[in-house]
This record gives structure tokens, sequence and C-alpha cells, in this order.
């Protein structure tokens, strides 16, 4: 009970930042909470199921294209293809192109798209029992590929700089202070229920199986469940966060581009969640907050030291504190008697 | 030049990029067959070597200096893989997914290092003279063909190099320890292998070889902090598709990928090559999810 009252105390100081945060720290403060829905999304198969998925960011990307998609045949004249095909000579709209049109469509598909793209990808893979080291190093190719072949068709995809330029979302000026907080609170709402919802997805019998193909997939087979089917709803449920994610940070940063989503940048989603606590749905909130301001500011004050910085977090995170920031919170707990003894929670691989 | 002489020609660029794909790829199957570990600082392996090699190139002189650097990139990257071992990977074993996070990291500090002492933009390396000549097949049906001597250099070097590791592992004492540890690695340890240094030993002989891969790619591109990054994903695919620890499936494998990779370049474009390879990698995984030549075993668990 005073664990949900804080979670609540803290929801409503976030909703009153408006109030009292800069512009400057609001904005990063919104697009890193849109990146902790991603997140949530690694926590749940990776703290869970104990599926390492590399290309996370293909999925960000799936849902950033389809919003920027719209937004961009919604900047355009009436009949007039968008901007950068113009550059490029295309002076029709490709078919694919077409439905992007209808605001519904392109929300719904910034949705559909990913989770289906990522339950394809993980029923074909998982299905022939093949996991583990195997799977990330696909889903990295995945990542690799999917960067390299949207920047070659650049008539279609606006190539290395991606879709940009957008005067209005949904009827919203962006860059209005109105829009901005109304977009800031939509993502924190947007936390919130992705939140709630994967816990309840963790606490159900759904979560537990999967708990159970994370620690022994083999032994669950023997109870009589088919693994498969709760890898792939996991791993879409995850491309689905991922492409919520990948649609609000478009919408808040006013662009998508391969850079953002790329085998770098996934890598560096996991890590969010490591720093953390892979096990905890609340260390992958806090674990996107901390690296990203620290990235944030690192890369502002020194810039050649990031890189130097977040391997050196890989190393340790990993030796030193594999349960992350919320593992080290919960074992100092353990060792105060006064708060009462906390069961430290298992060493997984 | 006739049209057969253009696919041949092709062929060949694809058997030497096959060749350091399979430099590259024979260290990371070693390991993953042996000890189960990722390691993504492989590719810093390769970037480690050119460094080297254009090192030896600027003390040395062009004509000797490639030859030492061959010898300085296998040795120093083979100690830099030691000492990984010893510092980090050992600690991290039995967790793979964790090993590649760590080794992920490294590979970041050692990318950002070779940019803060190299520079961004990336270093060239000049062939020796004694290989900037090119081999043509006269006088043959091959007529008007002519082959880069670096690029033959290449696949000699490659072949010698899994010429000598096969050599060791069926003829050594080490090799019998290796595939020991390999078939069963508590067994082994019970009879008294030393199974710590047999790691090491594989560890480092694996990175030492990606040196090599290094020393022979600064032949024919520029070395850049990022070379790593370029080939490391290809040389994943390659274990994942020669399957664990086998080295008729890393060679196939290599083969399959590097000429896949040429000649689906020719046919489309090299962004539509990569997408066409992950489609055709993720194809193969469903006949044989365990790679090309598949370690027969009655085990239920993967240990």
């Amino acid at each position: 009970m005073r664990r949900e009252l804080g979670l609540v105390l803290l929801l409503a100081a976030a909703a009153c930042a408006p109030l009292y945060l800069p512009s400057y720290e609001l904005s990063l403060l919104g697009r890193f909470l849109a990146l902790a829905v991603l997140a949530m999304g690694i926590s749940l198969i990776w703290g869970t199921g104990g599926i390492l998925s590399l290309g996370q960011g293909v999925f960000f990307g799936l849902g950033g294209y389809a919003i920027a998609m719209h937004l961009k045949l919604a900047g355009a004249d009436p009949g007039a293809v968008p901007d950068f095909m113009q550059w490029s000579g295309l002076d029709a709209l490709p078919w694919w192109w077409v439905p992007f049109r209808n605001p519904a469509f392109a929300i719904a598909a910034a949705f559909v798209v990913p989770g289906a793209a990522a339950a394809a990808l993980a029923f074909l893979v998982f299905r022939r029992r093949v996991s583990g080291p195997y799977f990330a190093i696909i889903t990295q190719a995945l990542a690799l590929a999917a960067t390299t072949f949207i920047i070659s068709q650049q008539q279609y995809t606006g190539g290395f700089n991606g879709l940009t330029g957008f005067k209005s979302a949904f009827g919203f000026a962006l860059g209005d202070q109105s829009t901005q907080f109304g977009l800031y609170w939509a993502t924190l709402a947007a936390v919130a229920l992705t939140f709630v919802a994967v816990r309840a997805l963790q606490g159900s019998l759904f979560g537990k199986v999967l708990l159970a193909v994370r620690d022994g997939e083999n032994r669950v087979r023997f109870l009589g469940y088919d693994p498969l089917p709760f890898k792939v709803i996991a791993f879409a449920v995850a491309g689905v966060l991922a492409g919520l994610s990948g649609a609000l940070v478009t919408l808040d940063l006013g662009v998508i581009s391969p850079a953002m989503f790329g085998v770098v940048p996934s890598i560096e989603m996991v890590i969010w969640v490591a720093v953390g606590g892979r096990n905890s749905l609340l260390g992958a909130i806090v674990g996107t907050l901390v690296v990203n301001f620290g990235k944030d500011w690192i890369s502002s004050v020194f810039p050649d030291l990031w890189l130097y910085v977040v391997g050196a977090v890989f190393v340790l995170v990993v030796t030193v504190a594999p349960q992350g920031i919320v593992g080290l919170m919960t074992s100092l707990r353990a060792r105060s008697p006064r708060l009462g003894p906390a069961t430290p929670p298992a060493l997984v691989e | 030049m006739s049209e057969s002489t253009l696919v041949v020609g092709q062929l060949f660029n694809g058997i030497s990029v096959a060749s350091i794909l399979l430099l590259a790829a024979l260290g990371l199957a070693l390991s993953f067959g042996l000890m189960r570990v990722i390691n993504m600082a492989h590719g810093e392996m390769l970037m480690m070597g050119g460094y080297l090699t254009y090192l030896s190139i600027s003390v040395f002189g062009r004509s000797t200096g490639f030859a030492v650097g061959l010898v300085v990139a296998f040795i120093g990257t083979a100690l830099f893989g030691a000492l990984l071992e010893i510092t980090l990977i050992r600690r991290l074993y039995g967790r793979p997914l964790d090993t590649l996070l760590a080794t992920w990291g490294v590979s970041l500090v050692l990318q950002q290092a070779a940019r803060s002492i190299f520079g961004p933009i990336g270093v060239e390396v000049t062939a020796p003279p004694w290989l900037s000549g090119t081999l043509s097949l006269g006088g043959t049906v091959m007529t008007g063909l002519s082959i880069p001597g670096v690029r033959a250099f290449i696949i000699v070097l490659a072949a010698v190099v899994l010429g000598a590791v096969a050599l060791i592992i069926a003829r050594t004492r080490l090799g019998l320890l290796i595939r020991a540890v390999h078939e069963n690695r508590p067994i082994a340890e019970a009879l008294g292998a030393n199974t710590r240094f047999v790691d090491l030993a594989v560890f480092s002989l694996g990175t030492g070889v990606a040196g090599l891969a290094g020393s022979a790619l600064s032949l024919i591109a520029p070395v850049t902090p990022t070379v790593g990054q370029s080939y490391i994903v290809y040389a994943f695919l390659v274990v994942i598709v020669g399957g664990l620890g086998s080295l008729t499936g890393t060679l196939a494998a290599a083969l399959l990928i590097g000429v896949f990779s040429a000649t689906a370049q020719i046919a489309t474009s090299q962004s539509f090559s990569d997408v066409l390879l992950l489609l055709c990698v993720i194809i193969f995984m469903q006949f044989r999810p365990r790679g090309i030549v598949a370690q027969g075993s009655r085990a239920l668990e993967e240990t």
C-alpha cells in the first residue's frame, strides 16, 4: 500500500512538472519518458522473458515512421507529394503511402505494424527453438538491415535525413507551448498506462509462465505448455510499446531518422534497462531517465567522453550490479535492519 | 572481357571477402563453440590489427613493414584478447547475454580510443610492392581476367590460417584438450584438463586471428575506428549459419555469405543485398536451426 501511494505521488509530481520545470528540461523529460515506454517493453521481454533483443529500435522506427508519414502528408499541399519526394524526382505518391493520409489509420499503424513485425520475427525464430545469443544476433542484424535499407530508399523514406519539417500534428501547431504541455501529459499518461498494463501482464498466469520459460524452457514444455506463444506474444507486446514510444518521440522531436534507431541506439536501449534493473519495471523507467539525462549532460560538457562512460557503464553494470539501481537499493535496504528485510531478487541468466 | 570472366571476377571478389569473413568469424566460432561467449568486441580486434599494421608500416617502411605488421597484429591482438579474457570474460562465465553487453562496452571504449589516437577519418595502408601487381591468367579460357595481387594474398592467407588452426586442433596436445573440453567440459575437467587455460588459449588465438584479418582488411579498405562494426554483424551471421565450433561449417558459411553478398550486389545494391541476406539466414534457420554442421548431441539443454 505504501508503495502504491509513493508511485501515485511520483506520478502527481511528474504531472505538475510543466509548472516548475524550464521549457528545455521539460522537453527532455517528455522525450525520455516516451523512451521509458519502450524500456518497459524491454523489461518485459528481457527481465521477465529472458529474451535479449538488440533490435528494439526497428520497432521504434516503424512506429515513428507511421506517424511521420501522416504528418508529412498532412503538411504537403493537397495533391502534391511531400517535399523530399519532389527533390528525388518522384511525382506520384507510392500506393503504400496513400492510406497514411487518414490520421486514424496512421495512429493504428504505429501500433499494429511494429507489433505484427515483432510477432512475425519472433514466430519465425523461436519456432525452431533458436534463442538466447542467436536471437540477439539476429535482431542486431535486423537493425543493421533495416537502417541500411531505409537510407538507400531515399525517394520513399527520406533516406539518411529521415522525415522532418512537420508544421502541425492532428490540428495542433507543433512548437506551441500548449501543444508541448499536451504532448507531455499524453506521454505521461502513456507511461502510467504502460506501467499498469505490463505490471498486470506480469502478475497474470501469462506472466508466470513467461517467467518460467525464462528459467527453464524445457521444464515448461514437460509441464505441458508450449513456450512459443508466450514468447511471441511478449515480443509482440514489446514491439507495440516500442512503436508507441517511437510515435511519441517523433511528435516530440519533430523528426524520425535512421540514426535514431540503428544498431548503436538499439543496444543503448538495453543498457537503460540494465542500469535501472532488468527485473524491475520501475527500474526500466529510472534507468532510461538516468542514462539519458546523464548522456545529455556529459555530451554537452565533455563531448568526447560519452562513449568511454557508456562503455564503462556496460562493463560495470554487468559485472558489479547485474540488478541495476533497483537491485542496489534493495540490497541496501536488506542490510539496514531498521527498514526491514527485503528478499534480494535471484540472479538470472 | 567476356561474360564468363566477369562472373569469375566477381566470384573471386566474393571469395576474397569471404576470406576476411572467415578469418573474422573463426575466432568467434571457436570461442562461442567452446565457451558460449559472444564477444562483441571481436570487430575491434580487426580494427586493432589494422592500426597495428599501419603503425608497423610507418616504422619499417612499405616493403618489410607489412610483413612485420602481420606478425605484430597477430601478437598484439592475441595479447589483448588474453587480457580481456582474464579481466572480464572469465568473470561472466555462464551468462552469455551479459558477456555480450559487457564486451559491447569494451568495443565502444576501443572505438573511442582509436578515434582519439588516430582521428575519426581513418588511415590508409598502401600495399607493399610485392603485392601491388595483378595476376593474369592469359593463355587459358579466362583470358583477360586479372586478379589483384592483394586479393589473391588475402585468399592465400585465409587458407594458410585455416589450415594452421585445423592442424592445431587435430594434431597438437592443446588441440586434444580443446576437443575434449568442447565435447564435454565437466568430464574433461574431471580428467585433469585445465579448462581455464584452454579457454584462455582459444580466446586469445581467436582474437589473434581476427587481428590478422584486420591486417588483411587494411590492404583493401581504409582502417577507421568503426571498421570492425561493419564486419562484425556478418561474422556473427557466419557463426550462426556455420554451426557451433565447427571449422568446416564456418568455412562453408563464410564462403556462402561472402559469395552471396558479392553476387547480390551486382544484381541489386549493397543495402538490398543486406536485407536479402538477413531474410535468407532466417529462412535457412527454419530448416537447419543449428547451422550447416550441427553437432550431434543427446543432451536436452545446451550447456
